[in-house]
């Protein structure tokens, strides 16, 4: 990308220095996504602090995470390790301008995301069902943080998987994607009961839908490789973030048997 | 900028990258669901995993590894510089709390 910048200003403008090489030698695309990531890890990180401190000063932390949670979360785990390899192959294949396995791979990488939200969306059900709150849980009254601590952070992340999903979704259909975006939500806002939280939850995807509307009405365009690998560095770090995710709210709050 | 010349031939190692990050998770389960350690140590040595398996995604998975030395080190400083941060105000304070026995 600097040599197209550097034969852009020599061809065009015959100005030296008129178009600096960028400082990081890559596209600006891929220069704005990893400036994004490292804020957004700051996000996380002060979210995982928050955990992580609430539950060292807290030892009489919940631990109502049994067999089944962990084996629940372990494959969400799985899911999101898998969905990075894919993905990996969707940008070789942008990258050889093989059409059709670039949106097989992001089909696979979207269906383990989807995979994922909807577990994670299931251990959500139950524990709430279970008569967890943001504001209370039903295992240690006295330390009520548990729920708040727990629902923010695993819902930011369920949010940034969402989000991944559908731009990986615009990416590969593009304008195709609407209508899926919107009967999905639709599907989601008729057939989840009004008492589970994801009857309200599903709106996300009427944002994504809005969104992704705005972006692909007013700037319509064939995305190309370099656009799969900028969507590929968003997609691993919503499993990057993950990994610290799951070991320290599930592992750590593991039933004692 | 890398090429997709540069590495369509070692496509094989995401695949090695891949399975050590199944095998280090099926580790931290382990020790998590047999709970190995207290509390503080587990914390410890989980986070450490979680560190090696997040150099690992962001290395290969995000190619940062093949990116420019100033891209490299600029990104990673100024990330890490934030978290050491973050980490020497709150956990030494959690600590304290803990010593303290403040209910």
């Amino acid at each position: 990308m600097a040599d197209a910048t550097l034969q852009h200003d020599s061809v065009q403008h015959g100005i030296r220095g008129e178009f600096e090489a960028p400082l990081f030698g890559a596209y600006s695309k891929k220069v704005g996504m990893w400036l994004f990531l490292a804020s957004d890890s700051l996000t996380f990180g002060a979210l995982l602090v928050a955990f992580s401190y609430n539950r060292i000063s807290n030892p009489a932390w919940p631990t109502p995470f049994a067999k089944e949670s962990i084996i629940n979360s372990t494959i969400m785990t799985a899911c999101l390790l898998s969905s990075s390899l894919t993905m990996v192959m969707a940008v070789f294949a942008a990258q050889r301008g093989d059409k059709l396995w670039l949106r097989n791979w992001l089909f696979a990488t979207m269906g383990f995301g989807t995979a994922f939200i909807v577990l994670h969306g299931m251990e959500w059900s139950k524990l709430i069902g279970e008569g967890m709150t943001p504001f209370k849980n039903p295992w240690v009254p006295t330390v009520p943080q548990f729920g708040g601590t727990f629902f923010t952070l695993t819902g930011m992340h369920m949010l940034h998987v969402t989000v991944g999903v559908i731009y990986l979704g615009v990416i590969a259909l593009r304008k195709m994607f609407l209508p899926i975006l919107g009967a999905l939500w639709l599907a989601g806002y008729f057939l989840i009961p009004a008492s589970n939280v994801f009857h309200y939850g599903v709106h996300a995807l009427l944002i994504g839908l809005i969104v992704s509307a705005v972006i692909l009405f007013l700037k319509p365009k064939v995305y190309d490789a370099h656009d799969v690998e900028v969507a590929g560095l968003y997609w691993h770090f919503v499993d990057l973030v993950w990994m610290f995710i799951f070991p320290l709210v599930y592992l750590m709050s593991t039933k004692i048997v | 900028m890398h090429d997709a010349a540069t590495h369509d031939d070692s496509k094989g190692q995401y695949f090695w990258v891949w399975g050590a990050l199944l095998v280090l998770t099926a580790v931290e389960v382990w020790l998590g669901y047999k709970q190995v350690f207290q509390p503080v140590a587990m914390l410890e040595v989980l986070l450490g995993l979680s560190v090696i398996k997040s150099a690992l995604i962001i290395a290969y998975f995000m190619h940062l590894k093949f990116e420019s030395a100033i891209m490299r080190w600029t990104l990673t400083i100024s990330v890490v510089a934030c978290f050491v941060i973050m980490y020497l105000f709150f956990f030494p304070d959690a600590g304290r709390i803990l010593r303290l026995g403040v209910k």
